[in-house]
């Protein structure tokens, strides 16, 4: 069974048709491995995420998703096709890219401050910059991020001071502190219980309205892709293709109240009936 | 520091106290010649009055001992980070590396001095090349265990690796380092005595295989308190310097609750 690709859902739509592109597959797919070892993650896949869109990417395990998030980061080279970042063909790079994964990975050995000004070591102009004169500016820079994740006053902590959720929203930070165009995050709060999960959905919506990055987010929780989405692509079982792509038109700021209204759960019912299907065809397809 | 604390350190004390008490009320009682074995009381009695001879000869092998560790650290470094970057260099040299270490050091003492002529240079070879394994091995292991998730996070932002290599590898191998600085310089000195000891005019090793062709047992104890006063004096020197360092990898216990 095929879905209808682009189908409109309820609420107003995302005028996606006006802003820029700002992330492009066409017809990219990905192979790892060679010959009679190779093993195909990723099938021929065109998406168009247009710039400030926030996009969720569901789907089965190991459907595929994260690959489609190392295509875009550049880390994963496209086995066919182009991917095209910024107007240039995999340079994700030159477009200032934040990435978070669901383990926070903190250094030890730096306060979550120095953790979280890592990233403007490395990218430039920042690293050039920082070499000088502009380490206090930087410094207010990631105090007042820390701030608006609730984390007021934890800069001068150590990570192993922190709780799960607490590094996460540190995470976050880091993953924001260069003013990337682009936030990848691979499912960033997957280890984390629903309470403070729910929490931080609201305070990623939160930095998304206040910075208006490009975010495309792989998440298992059809909830988290419902709440932060503003569309939502459904992905088929390895090797992942694109099944199902909605828009998600629910009036901003969502409130975790609105994931119980009969619209948010009748798209959360469509959401999931599609994944178990395709998790059906690929355990058929097994027999 | 804890009560806890001072009570363990207490204890400790005591333990070295009884452990020489012991052996001195041994010696007396079953009235053991000095000639096998000197009373503790003896010994340090020689080895305060034998100082000033001894003096040069504890600067030699400390000397021997410190050169040879800096040598063996600055070659198990560099060693180390290029076994550490690389998964396929890893693989391909621990057989070797493995090989070389498990050789008993003895053995490779007549090599060096049939190179370099008996002396300081075997000494400070032996403590080399027994020192640089321990820091290759933690080196490089710290350097493996590198987060594969913040490398991606790193790379995507387009680090290069060696800005990966400066901000992430290396401060991640410094507990490693530390705690095998420890290890290595305890080796080194292990290694300079035993070269001493088989080939050399000078040091404390030389001192006591003299000292025992003479008889001159209590000098020979002596000897071995200054070796195990200089072990434990160097050991004590980088246990300090790595809780120095590294502090943050020893976690304390005041964890804010969630």
């Amino acid at each position: 069974m095929r879905m209808q690709a682009n189908s409109e859902f309820s609420g107003e739509p995302v005028p996606s048709g006006s802003a820029p592109i700002a992330v492009e597959l066409s017809d990219a797919s990905v192979t790892f491995g060679r010959g009679a070892r190779a093993v195909p993650a990723l099938s021929t896949t065109t998406l168009r995420i247009a710039d400030g869109e926030f996009v969720a990417l569901v789907g089965p395990s190991g459907c595929g998703k994260s690959t489609i998030l190392r295509l875009v980061s550049g880390l994963v080279q496209p086995s066919t096709g182009v991917v095209i970042v910024g107007g240039r063909e995999v340079a994700a790079r030159a477009m200032r890219v934040g990435m978070a994964f669901q383990n926070p990975t903190m250094l030890p050995w730096m306060t979550i401050e120095r953790n979280i000004m890592l990233p403007l070591k490395i990218v430039e102009p920042f690293r050039s910059q920082f070499r000088r004169l502009r380490k206090s500016q930087f410094r207010d820079k990631a105090n007042a991020l820390l701030e608006q994740v609730g984390l007021k006053g934890f800069g001068g902590r150590f990570p192993w001071q922190l709780s799960g959720g607490m590094l996460q929203r540190a995470n976050l930070c880091r993953a924001l502190i260069h003013e990337p165009r682009l936030l990848l995050l691979d499912e960033p709060f997957g280890a984390l219980d629903q309470f403070t999960r729910e929490e931080l959905w609201s305070i990623l919506q939160g930095l998304w309205m206040t910075h208006k990055p490009t975010v495309l987010l792989v998440t298992h929780d059809l909830r988290e892709a419902g709440f932060l989405a503003s569309r939502i692509c459904v992905m088929s079982a390895r090797p992942g293709r694109i099944l199902d792509d909605s828009h998600v038109g629910f009036a901003r700021p969502r409130t975790v109240a609105m994931t119980f209204e009969p619209d948010f759960v009748a798209l959360n019912q469509k959401l999931r009936a599609m994944i178990v299907d395709a998790r059906s065809a690929v355990q058929e397809g097994a027999v | 520091m804890t009560a806890l604390d001072i009570r363990q350190k207490a204890w400790s004390a005591a333990l070295i106290v009884l452990f020489f008490v012991a052996w001195e009320l041994f010696c007396l009682m079953t009235g053991m010649s000095d000639l096998v074995l000197p009373r503790p009381s003896q010994v340090f009695v020689t080895l305060f009055e034998r100082f000033p001879v001894l003096w040069p000869h504890i600067i030699q092998t400390l000397a021997t001992t410190m050169f040879g560790f800096v040598l063996g650290v600055a070659l198990g470094v560099v060693l180390g980070a290029f076994i550490g970057v690389s998964k396929t260099a890893y693989d391909t040299a621990y057989p070797l590396l493995i090989g070389f270490s498990s050789i008993p050091k003895v053995a490779v003492v007549p090599i060096f001095v049939l190179w370099f002529g008996s002396g300081t240079v075997p000494a400070v070879l032996t403590a080399l090349s027994i020192c640089f394994f321990p820091i290759v091995v933690n080196i490089a292991t710290g350097l493996a265990t590198t987060e594969p998730e913040l490398e991606d996070v790193l790379k995507a932002l387009g680090a290069s690796k060696f800005d990966i290599l400066w901000n992430v590898g290396l401060p991640r191998t410094m507990p490693f380092f530390f705690a095998s600085l420890k290890v290595a310089i305890s080796y080194a000195f292990v290694g300079a005595v035993l070269s001493e000891t088989v080939a050399s005019n000078r040091g404390i090793g030389n001192v006591m295989m003299t000292a025992s062709s003479n008889f001159n047992v209590p000098l020979v104890f002596a000897g071995l308190f200054v070796l195990a006063g200089l072990g434990v004096a160097l050991y004590v020197v980088f246990s300090l310097i790595e809780g120095q360092v590294t502090g943050w990898a020893t976690r304390k216990n005041d964890v804010i609750a969630t």
